[in-house]
C-alpha cells in the first residue's frame, strides 16, 4: 500500500506537471482512455485540471457494461421469462433492454441472481440441480479467463453461460475507422493489458499511426502515460509504450490466454452505441455447445438499438462527446434516475463524471 | 411462562400493567445513575418530567436510531442512540443536559441483549452527567419491525448557539480526528467486507471534549459528519452559509487502514460516517486557541486544519487533491456501496 501510495506523491507530482507543460501540444489534442477505472482515477484527483489546455481526454468504450447491446440484454431477459436463474454483475440488472431490465423482470417474478464471479454461478447450479443457471459473461479480456476457468472445470449440466465478452483491441481499431476520425492517442487500460501483453497493440499502432500507451491507475501511472503520449505526438511518433511494467509485459498473461483460446471462438460482436464491431466477441467453442445457453435454449436478440429520446450515450461510447455534452446529464439522467447506459453502469463515464464531478476543469 | 418473562421481551412488556411496571422499575431504570434534572424525573414515573435549567438558550433535539447490526465493533444502539443525541446538541453549542429515551422493541427480543443494550447507554450518560428523565418502552409483533428502535431525545443549554449557517468567507475549517471509521465498522460488522477489518466504530461523546473550544467563542459554525460523512456536512453548511470551501485532501485525517479498505472497496473515506467527530468553522484570529482547546483533549487531540471558506464558488466544496488536482466534493448520493467489478 505504501508503494502505491508513493504514486500519489505530491513533489513527484509537481514534477509531472511541469513535464506535461513542457509537452503541451500547440493544436488541441484527444487523448482517448478505454477503462473505467482510469475515468475514475482521471476523475477523482481532478487530473483533468492539471493537463495543458490543448489536451482532452475521454473515455471511450470503457464500461463493459455500458457496451453491452440491447440484443444481447434480451436474450437474457429472455431466459429469465422462461424460467432460468439468471446470474450476472450487478450494475448489468439495471441497464435497459427493449422492454425493461432486469431488475424489472425479477420484480416481475423472474429469478435475477447478482455474483462477483462465474465460479459464484456455478455454485448456484450445484444448489439447485433441479433447475437452469445462466451466467450472463460480460465483460472484456479481464473477466472471460474467469468465465472460461469455469466452463474446463467440469461445471454441472444446468450450468449454462450466455456469452457476451468483447474483446479492447478491435475495438480500438473501430473508433479509428468510423469517420470522423479524432483521436491523438489512446491510453490503453492496465487490466486488460496485463492479460493480453502490451505487445497486443503493436499492429493498431502501426496500422492507424497511433501511440498507444499502456498506463496503470494510480494518479501519477496516469499522468505518465499521458506525457508519453504527448512526447510521441511532439516527436512524431505512433508506437507501443509501457508506462505499467509494474503489472504489464510484452506477451501478458499466458495461461489466461490459453483458457479464453480453448473456451471461445472469436467472432462479430454488438457494441451498443458503436454497432458491429468485426472479430471483437468471444462465443463458446463448439466442445461447449451443452453449456452454450444460446444454443440450448435458441434465444435470440432482435437486431436494432432502442435509445431513449436525447440521450448521447452513443457518441460519449466512441468518444466523441463528454457526459456534460449531454441536454440530460444531471437533469433528467443521474445515477438514482439513469436513462442511459453510461450512467447506469459504475465504469461509465456519465456515472463517474456524476459522482465525482468531474467537469473538465476547475 | 415466568421463565420466559424472564428471558424475552413479550407482548405482555409493552402492554402497561405490572409486567411492564416490574421490567422498567428492575431492569431498565436503575441502569441510568442520573435519573433528574428538577423535582420530577425518572423515579416518579410521572406523565413528564420537570426540568431546572441553568441560564442561556435552550437547544432541543430528537433522532430515532435504527443501526444494524445492533451490535457492532466499537458500540452498540443504546452507546450511539445516546450519543447521537448528545452530539447533536454539542455541535450546536450547548451543555447537554437531560435526555429522555423511546424503545420500541420486537417481541422476542432477548432481555439480556437490552440490558446490554440500556447499560451501554447509561455508561454515556453517567459519563457525562446528564440525567435520562423521562421514557417510553412499547413491543410490536414478531416481524413488524427489525430487533429494536431507540429514539432519544435530548436539551441542551447555550450560552452562544452554533448554527451550520455561520461559516464566513476567511474561517478556518477544521476536523477534530479521522474520518469514516463508524461507516466502515458498519459495513464490516455487516460481513458486507471481503477482508477481517480491526477497524472500530468511533462513536463517542463530544462533550466535554468541545467545552473549552466553544469557551473560546471562535467556532462560527459546527456539524457532526454523520450520515453522508465529511462530504455532506462540508457541502451542507457551505450551501446553509452561502460560501465555497476550499479543502486539502492531503490534511484530511483518515487512518491508513480505513483508507486502506476503502480504497480496495472503491468507496470514500469522505462519504462515510462518523459518530464522533465534528467538523467545525473558525474565525482567523481564533484559530491558535480553538486548535489547542482541542489538542488538549484526547478525543480531538487529532484535531486538524483541512481547508478554508472562501468567496469563490459559493456553496461548493472544492477539493484539492493529493496530486495537486481539484475537483468539487460532492454532496453524496446515498449510502456509499463496494464496487463490484
Amino acid at each position: 500500500m505504501r508503494e502505491l501510495f508513493s504514486l500519489r506523491d505530491p513533489a513527484l507530482a509537481a514534477r509531472f506537471r511541469e513535464l506535461l507543460r513542457k509537452l503541451q501540444p500547440r493544436e488541441p489534442v484527444r487523448i482517448v482512455h478505454v477503462c473505467g477505472t482510469h475515468e475514475i482515477t482521471i476523475a477523482q484527483y481532478g487530473l483533468r485540471s492539471l493537463l495543458p489546455e490543448t489536451v482532452e481526454v475521454l473515455e471511450g468504450p470503457g464500461c463493459p457494461v455500458c457496451v453491452t447491446s440491447t440484443q444481447d440484454l434480451d436474450c437474457a431477459l429472455q431466459l429469465a421469462e422462461r424460467g432460468a436463474t439468471l446470474c450476472t454483475f450487478g450494475d448489468m440488472t439495471r441497464v435497459p433492454g427493449t422492454r425493461m431490465t432486469l431488475e424489472e423482470a425479477r420484480a416481475e417474478g423472474a429469478d435475477v441472481r447478482v455474483v462477483l464471479s462465474a465460479a459464484d454461478a456455478v455454485e448456484i447450479a450445484r444448489r439447485q440441480p433441479e433447475r437452469p443457471v445462466v451466467f450472463f459473461a460480460v465483460g472484456f479480456e479481464t473477466t472471460a479467463p474467469g468465465t472460461a476457468a469455469v466452463l474446463l472445470d467440469n461445471p454441472p449440466d444446468n450450468f449454462f453461460v450466455l456469452a457476451s465478452h468483447k474483446l479492447i483491441p478491435p475495438a480500438l481499431a473501430a473508433l479509428l475507422s468510423i469517420p470522423p476520425v479524432a483521436i491523438a492517442a489512446f491510453l490503453a487500460p492496465g487490466h486488460v493489458s496485463t492479460v493480453i501483453g502490451a505487445g497486443a497493440y503493436r499492429a493498431i499502432a502501426a496500422r492507424f499511426r497511433v501511440p498507444i500507451v499502456v498506463a496503470g491507475f494510480e494518479p501519477l501511472d496516469v499522468l505518465y502515460g499521458i506525457a508519453l503520449a504527448l512526447r510521441q505526438l511532439r516527436e512524431g511518433r505512433a508506437e507501443v509504450e509501457n508506462a505499467y511494467p509494474r503489472s504489464v509485459t510484452e506477451a501478458g498473461n499466458l495461461r489466461a490466454q490459453e483458457l479464453m483460446r480453448a473456451v471461445f471462438r472469436v467472432g462479430p460482436a454488438l457494441w451498443r452505441g458503436i454497432g458491429e464491431i468485426p472479430a471483437s466477441g468471444l462465443y463458446l467453442r463448439e466442445e461447449f455447445a451443452a453449456h452454450d445457453a444460446r444454443r440450448e435454449f435458441g434465444v435470440e436478440g432482435r437486431l436494432g438499438e432502442e435509445k431513449p429520446p436525447g440521450c448521447r450515450c452513443a457518441e460519449v461510447l466512441l468518444a466523441r462527446a463528454v457526459p456534460t455534452d449531454c441536454p440530460l446529464y444531471g437533469t433528467a439522467c443521474t445515477p438514482l434516475t439513469p436513462v442511459g447506459p453510461c450512467m447506469v453502469g459504475a465504469e461509465g463515464a456519465c456515472n463517474i463524471w456524476y459522482r465525482y464531478a468531474g467537469r473538465p476543469r476547475l | 411462562m415466568k421463565r420466559l418473562l424472564e428471558e424475552k421481551v413479550t407482548a405482555l412488556h409493552g402492554a402497561g400493567g405490572l409486567v411492564m411496571d416490574k421490567l422498567l422499575r428492575e431492569r431498565i431504570l436503575p441502569k441510568f445513575p442520573i435519573r433528574a434534572a428538577g423535582p420530577i424525573g425518572l423515579d416518579q414515573m410521572d406523565d413528564g418530567a420537570v426540568l431546572d435549567l441553568p441560564p442561556g438558550r435552550l437547544v432541543f433535539t430528537t433522532d430515532s436510531h435504527v443501526v444494524k447490526p445492533l451490535f457492532f465493533p466499537g458500540g452498540d444502539i443504546g452507546k450511539l442512540a445516546v450519543t447521537g443525541t448528545v452530539n447533536d446538541l454539542v455541535v450546536m453549542g450547548a451543555r447537554p443536559v437531560a435526555l429522555s429515551l423511546a424503545l420500541v422493541i420486537e417481541e422476542g427480543f432477548p432481555l439480556a441483549d437490552l440490558e446490554r443494550i440500556l447499560e451501554s447507554a447509561a455508561a454515556v450518560l453517567g459519563e457525562l452527567g446528564v440525567a435520562l428523565v423521562t421514557g417510553d418502552t412499547k413491543v410490536m409483533g414478531r416481524g413488524e419491525l427489525d430487533g429494536l428502535v431507540i429514539t432519544t431525545t435530548g436539551v441542551g443549554v447555550a450560552e452562544r448557539v452554533v448554527p451550520d449557517s455561520g461559516v464566513r468567507p476567511g474561517d478556518f475549517l477544521l476536523v477534530t480526528g479521522p474520518v469514516g471509521e463508524h461507516g466502515l465498522a458498519i459495513l464490516a460488522a455487516r460481513n458486507a467486507l471481503p477482508v477481517e477489518t480491526p477497524v472500530e466504530s468511533d462513536v463517542a461523546p463530544l462533550w466535554p471534549a468541545l467545552a473549552a473550544a466553544l469557551a473560546t467563542g471562535g467556532i462560527t459554525a459546527m456539524k457532526d459528519p454523520t450520515r453522508g460523512g465529511l462530504a455532506a456536512a462540508l457541502n451542507e453548511m457551505a450551501q446553509k452559509s452561502g460560501v465555497g470551501m476550499e479543502i486539502e485532501e492531503e490534511r484530511i485525517p483518515v487512518r491508513a487502514e480505513v483508507r486502506g479498505l476503502c480504497e480496495l472497496l472503491g468507496i470514500s473515506p469522505y462519504e462515510l460516517a462518523c459518530e464522533g467527530r465534528a467538523v467545525l468553522a473558525v474565525a482567523p484570529e481564533k484559530l491558535a486557541e480553538v486548535l489547542s482547546a482541542l489538542r488538549a483533549h484526547p478525543l480531538t487531540q487529532g484535531a486538524q486544519v483541512i481547508g478554508r471558506a472562501t468567496e469563490h464558488y459559493p456553496g461548493k466544496v472544492i477539493l484539492r487533491t493529493a496530486v495537486g488536482g481539484k475537483r468539487f466534493l460532492e454532496m453524496p448520493l446515498g449510502d456509499p456501496v463496494p464496487r463490484i467489478c
